[in-house]
């Protein structure tokens, strides 16, 4: 779950990470009131995604009648592709340097990452590899000073801003820790005024950790169709073809998709309904998958912890349960696959053994 | 021979009083594998498929010798039932569980390096060593010996591609499944060492997908390393970028871990890569 900047910012408060002073508003009045106390002021469009000074998203001005004026021109507009709901409103800053800080997960070390740099304010991707510090962190020990005075010393940090680099990354490890993110990056961290000043937030919690922390806001990036799958354990993601595609596995039915396009057809979506196949997940997944109005639909099932049988017997309840107006194609196989090819049989239903021919068939249907 | 495990290797069941975990150990049971126990935590005493249940893996460890331990363990307790084990010096742990915090599993990678254990997964199939040994959920009947290696990051996908070997009459050697999540306890560099060493094993076969940099890292590896025939699987080749295409791991971020970059990585170690699942056995026969 990715959370917006203010959000961020307010965790980087708790945690004692120095924020610019200001706060967030959804109407142009409250972005006046926040902007009351402001000699200069930035206006912040709150979207899940970067670059928004280049897309026109960030307003600079000063008093409370320009901060009304920027809000009202940012607040309800689109912006990469996201709707401005909020901005920020912040006091400007003198920027005297601009860093570059995240802690993020590393999958080839198996461990937390801390990336750094000198050359703040950009892409990290965008930054030469011999200017970004890179340090892997112990999880047994996590990111204890010494550590932090040690990176300090790569930036060139002395004096004063090592000691505040060093409390700021002790705190961002914390909160990285505890609130279970898979990144926190602080872009640009900036010095103004003496002091190390986290300007921008990106905080990413872990989905799966989401369990033990109820009490962070929701932030909602996905489509009504996504999140209705995720309650039901399936993973779903939007595409724009025409041909509906389920699968057990995130990687066969990535696969599948391959497949279909690689025999001209257009996959319509991405629905991994994973291990188990309950009744009420196979209803929930078919109407999720009719409700794009693809042309056919691809059932691709390879038996694992998933039963044949199981399945076989979600889909003909639901058959009975509710009309299916398009064709459906089913492929099954595995464990307990004669039990869940009977079962269909019994009804009518055929079933493909080879994910090819099924595939095939799908695609000839979709362009009937 | 086979890598990691085999006929000799004596299993626990962590969760073998649930659903799925008395599922899978009848289904282990079948295929061969030596289960001597399970554990659930307040389930002592108990007996499932044949086998005695113990309250802790400590009590198990007291009466029976213990060579490795799979967990069916619902995700919020999966980091303590995997330090049970690792603390308990069983040497391989092998978790099916998905949906682990990222967090939890590099806690359970740490001290599994502390420990010296090797564990698989988490969000794995588990690993076969064909006609010798399943320690995990895919299903029983394709998993006949012979001396093809199969590594992936993939569950499903790896039964449909082991499938296709079996009915083009190759069968496997070990299949191992290092799971789909961003941290996992294996890499293929780790599983493609074993299968190098491995005299059972004649050719590999790699199924991986986008996201990450495990492919080209490995490939990286196989340059040098790695002297059997390497075929190559990749999912994910009309994934947006940007879309979680259900594994954690499985991504594009910021142009990194594509399908083309993956390819060409793959193929500029001489490995060959199959367009789709069912080409595996036929580049597979052009190589050996």
């Amino acid at each position: 779950m990715k959370l917006f900047e203010y959000l961020g910012k307010e965790l980087f408060k708790q945690y004692g990470i120095p924020v610019p002073q200001g706060g967030v508003a959804g109407s142009p009045e409250e972005a006046a009131r926040k902007a009351a106390d402001l000699a200069e002021a930035v206006v912040k469009s709150q979207i899940l995604s970067g670059k928004r000074g280049k897309a026109g998203g960030i307003k600079f001005v000063s008093g409370v009648d320009e901060a009304k004026k920027a809000a009202a021109q940012l607040l309800g507009t689109e912006l990469r592709g996201f709707k401005v709901e909020r901005v920020l409103v912040e006091e400007k800053l003198p920027i005297e340097k601009e860093y570059y800080l995240a802690i993020t997960v590393d999958g080839s070390a198996k461990k937390p990452v801390i990336l750094a740099s000198s050359e703040g304010g950009m892409d990290i991707e965008e930054v030469l590899e011999d200017k970004i510090v890179r340090q892997e962190v112990n999880v047994s020990i996590g990111v204890q000073p010494y550590l932090g005075r040690e990176i300090a010393e790569r930036l060139g940090l002395t004096g004063d801003y090592a000691k505040q680099f060093t409390k700021i990354i002790t705190r961002i490890y914390t909160m990285f820790k505890e609130l279970d993110a898979e990144l926190v990056e602080i872009n640009p961290l900036i010095i103004a005024r003496d002091k190390l000043i986290a300007a921008d937030s990106k905080v990413t919690i872990d989905d799966d950790a989401l369990f033990r922390h109820k009490d962070l806001p929701k932030v909602e990036e996905r489509t009504e169709a996504e999140q209705k799958a995720h309650a039901l354990g399936l993973s779903y993601v939007e595409l724009d073809g025409d041909i509906a595609i389920m699968a057990n596995g995130a990687g066969i039915t990535m696969a599948t998709l391959d497949i279909i396009q690689h025999y001209g057809g257009k996959p319509a979506n991405f629905l991994d309904a994973g291990g188990g196949a309950s009744i009420e997940a196979m209803a929930a997944a078919l109407e999720i998958l009719l409700s794009t109005n693809p042309k056919v639909i691809l059932i691709n099932i390879f038996g694992g912890i998933t039963r044949c049988d199981d399945v076989a017997n979600a889909f003909i309840t639901v058959k009975q349960q509710r009309e299916i107006p398009v064709p459906v194609v089913i492929r099954l196989v595995g464990t307990n696959e004669a039990e869940g090819v009977a079962l269909l049989k019994e009804h009518g239903i055929v079933t493909f053994r080879s994910m090819e021919e099924a595939a095939r068939k799908a695609v000839n249907l979709a362009k009937q | 021979m086979a890598i990691y495990i085999d006929e000799h290797t004596r299993v626990l069941v962590q969760g073998m009083t649930g659903n799925q975990g008395s599922f899978h150990a009848r289904q282990m049971l079948d295929y061969g594998t030596n289960i001597v126990a399970g554990v659930s935590p307040g389930k002592g005493g108990q007996t499932v498929v044949g086998k005695p249940i113990y309250n802790t893996v400590a009590a198990a460890m007291r009466d029976h010798d213990i060579d490795a331990s799979v967990l069916f363990i619902p995700a919020p307790f999966a980091k303590d039932a995997a330090f049970e084990a690792i603390d308990a010096g069983i040497k391989l742990v092998v978790c099916i569980t998905e949906h682990i915090p990222v967090h939890d599993a590099m806690e359970i990678m740490a001290f599994a390096r502390e420990k010296g254990t090797t564990v698989v997964g988490p969000n794995t199939f588990g690993l076969v060593s064909s006609g010798k040994c399943k320690i995990g959920i895919p299903p029983n009947q394709f998993f006949v010996p012979g001396n093809i290696g199969v590594v992936s990051r993939s569950g499903t996908l790896s039964y449909e591609i082991v499938a296709n070997l079996t009915a083009a009459g190759m069968g496997t050697s070990s299949v191992v499944g290092l799971g789909g999540d961003r941290v996992v306890g294996l890499s293929f560099i780790d599983v493609l060492t074993e299968f190098e060493k491995d005299p059972e094993t004649s050719a590999i076969v790699m199924i991986g997908e986008i996201g990450g940099s495990a492919e080209e890292d490995a490939a990286e590896f196989i340059k040098d390393n790695i002297s059997k025939p390497v075929v190559a699987y990749l999912a994910g080749k009309s994934a947006p970028p940007g879309k979680r295409m259900g594994h954690a791991g499985a991504i594009i971020e910021k142009g990194k871990g594509t399908f083309e970059g993956k390819v060409e990585a793959l193929q500029s170690a001489g490995v060959k890569v199959a367009d789709l699942p069912f080409q595996v056995p036929q580049l597979l026969k052009e190589l050996m």
